[in-house]
């Protein structure tokens, strides 16, 4: 915080954004994000009417943009569940500002990562296939020894839970709402959403206990689901992909990927909202910070990996190393690499992580770089399989552009919707953290 | 005789935990203190027990962890076997990342359902809310049970550690 406010300021600051006419700004912004996500339902639309042949896939390369695409957005979510919940049981009060929106963006981004093994299946309307329940299949069961199912059970898991955590930590800020709301029909909304909430104290001591249950039982989550998603591929015989040190790697990519579009977000939306009282170049430089060490821990996974290639004197292993930095895919390699490993060190020199522009810069080219090493993981390690007459390469359609164009286009709407119809900032957890009386902003009522 | 309610308004943190201090001391009645924003050591000065809700998201953890291990023995290794993998039927370590999923669900979703039953929490309910208590103002509210409690006496305690509105009424709200 910039400077102490009072707490009415706090919920004046916060709340004005929730009840207030949209800018032209946001209008604009909405339109834009708005029409590529319609771009994108066209070229899902299209897809599911004509099957997965829209894609540029192929028999040896089977999985491309599109599970780069699901990785990518799982990956980003993880920010989001590590600031609400492994930085409030660590105590970090800095996160009192920036929780609300990353947990947003959580869950915005689990709805897009879910759309893709969705389209994927080519018969969507199938996908209940995926739940264990009786059928007149035999009743044939699904198949628990497969990540992909796997998959199933931790991204519902996650996405509940980061749900259920992000509202249980709103409904006090709703209730806030509900008491200032102009007019009858949002008092009424938010009265449904408050769950008739009233600020006793015998609430907020039970509520408090399970905010801090959800937190512990989201931290393994920040752990466990981008692991399962590491299965997909370490479980498997592919040399590139079979390797003990994917779920850790996979982590450590996810935080490190979420972190760039979490400062992303927030850069624009202090700006556009007015919140820099709120959100300060201080949080932006523990940001980076643990940025930094998640993309080193990055840098440290690829040279891991060119190691174990080149000391298993596994030839499968070298020849996929090679093909991936040497191949007619090196450009994904080497931009991952500059983007990943070579521009986060700028973050080193503490004027770097205090200039905005320059934190933006190394977030977009992170946010770049990790949607490129996913791509990296699975094309190159699928396009020269152990048979060389079906080698090949992969090139994404304009189709698989456009859905990809349109999933940030969502992303985005999504976003900026939230930012109009609920509280950005927890208003409740930042009056907490005032320390209002004892900062001594007023005083306390002096004593004798 | 009927109950009455005195209401004190106070506009920070520091003074109604004095307060509230002050008439447990005196063994009045808090009946309630509302608050825009969780306070540190308020309930300890209420006197409230730590909440159970820990442990019913621990048994509710168990439940699912049991559920998923179930499940799956069940459904691989009884109902309908098949050889995957050169797998055996109860090939229990790959039914652990299920089983984590669904003890983390259990726990979260139950642990949540049983603060709504408790909290009585639901979406619609109407419940009485002090005017500015989700905004900028905190409110301890002390009952006067009996005639032996002087409500002059209420009044003094909480104009004493700087209350700024006083009401006195038979309801909360």
């Amino acid at each position: 915080m910039a400077s102490p406010k009072a707490l009415g300021q706090v919920t004046e600051d916060i709340a004005r954004l929730v009840l207030r006419k949209p800018g032209p700004a946001w209008s604009l912004a909405l339109f834009v994000t708005g029409c590529a996500f319609l771009v994108g339902l066209a070229a899902i639309v299209y897809e599911m009417v004509v099957g997965i042949g829209a894609w540029g896939l192929n028999r040896t390369v089977g999985w491309a943009f599109d599970i780069t695409n699901f990785v990518f957005w799982i990956g980003i979510g993880h920010a989001g569940t590590l600031i609400s919940a492994i930085l409030f049981l660590f105590r970090q009060k800095w996160r009192t500002s920036i929780n609300r929106s990353a947990e947003a963006m959580t869950i915005f981004a689990v709805i897009c990562a879910a759309l893709f093994p969705l389209i994927h299946m080519g018969r969507p309307w199938y996908f209940y296939w995926i739940l264990p329940y009786p059928n007149n299949r035999g009743s044939l069961w699904v198949n628990f020894r497969s990540p992909l199912l796997w998959d199933f059970f931790a991204i519902g898991t996650y996405f509940l839970i980061s749900l259920v955590f992000w509202y249980i930590g709103m409904v006090p800020d709703l209730a806030t709402l509900r008491d200032r709301a102009p007019s009858r029909l949002s008092r009424a909304i938010f009265r449904m959403l408050s769950l008739g909430w009233s600020g006793s104290a015998h609430i907020w001591h039970r509520y408090e206990t399970i905010y801090a249950l959800l937190a512990v039982l989201a931290t393994p989550l920040v752990v466990s689901v981008h692991s399962i998603v590491s299965f997909d591929f370490a479980t498997s015989v592919v040399p590139g992909w079979h390797s003990t040190i994917f779920p850790p790697y996979f982590v450590a990519g996810a935080i490190f990927s979420g972190f760039a579009m979490v400062m992303l977000l927030l850069i624009i939306a202090r700006k556009t909202m007015r919140l820099e009282d709120y959100i300060t170049p201080q949080h932006f430089n523990w940001m980076c910070k643990i940025m930094l060490l998640a993309g080193l821990i990055i840098g440290f996974a690829y040279l891991t990996e060119a190691f174990m290639a080149w000391y298993s004197g596994n030839r499968y292993e070298i020849a996929a190393l090679r093909n991936r930095a040497l191949g007619p895919y090196a450009w994904a390699y080497w931009t991952m690499v500059f983007c990943n490993v070579a521009a986060p060190q700028v973050l080193w020199l503490r004027r770097a992580r205090h200039t905005i522009w320059v934190v933006f810069l190394v977030s977009l080219l992170v946010t770049l770089g990790m949607w490129l090493e996913r791509f990296v993981i699975i094309v190159t390690s699928l396009y020269r399989d152990f048979l060389p007459s079906s080698w090949t390469t992969y090139t994404p359609t304009a189709n698989e552009v456009a859905i990809l164009v349109g999933i940030f286009g969502l992303f985005f709407a999504l976003f900026l919707v939230f930012t109009r119809v609920l509280p950005v900032c927890s208003i409740s957890e930042i009056k907490a953290v005032l320390g209002y009386a004892r900062a001594g902003a007023t005083g306390p009522s002096d004593h004798d | 005789m009927t109950e009455r309610f005195c209401i004190g308004y106070f506009n920070n943190e520091h003074d109604l935990l004095t307060a509230v201090a002050e008439a447990r001391r005196r063994a009045y009645r808090v009946l309630d203190v509302f608050a825009p924003h969780p306070l540190h050591g308020l309930a300890h000065e209420l006197g409230l027990r730590p909440s159970r809700l820990t442990l019913i998201g621990l048994w509710a953890g168990v439940l699912g962890l049991l559920f998923g291990l179930t499940l799956q023995f069940w459904t691989s290794a009884f109902d309908w076997p098949l050889i995957v993998g050169g797998q055996p039927f109860n090939s229990w370590p790959v039914f652990i990342p299920v089983s984590f999923e669904l003890t983390v669900l259990f726990a979260g979703i139950l642990g949540v359902l049983a603060l709504l039953v408790r909290g009585r929490l639901w979406p619609g309910r109407r419940p009485p809310v002090l005017p500015d208590v989700t905004d900028d103002r905190f409110a301890l509210v002390l009952a006067q049970v009996d005639s032996s409690v002087d409500p002059e006496e209420l009044t003094a305690l909480l104009r004493q550690h700087h209350a700024v509105e006083i009401v006195e009424r038979d309801q909360v709200a």
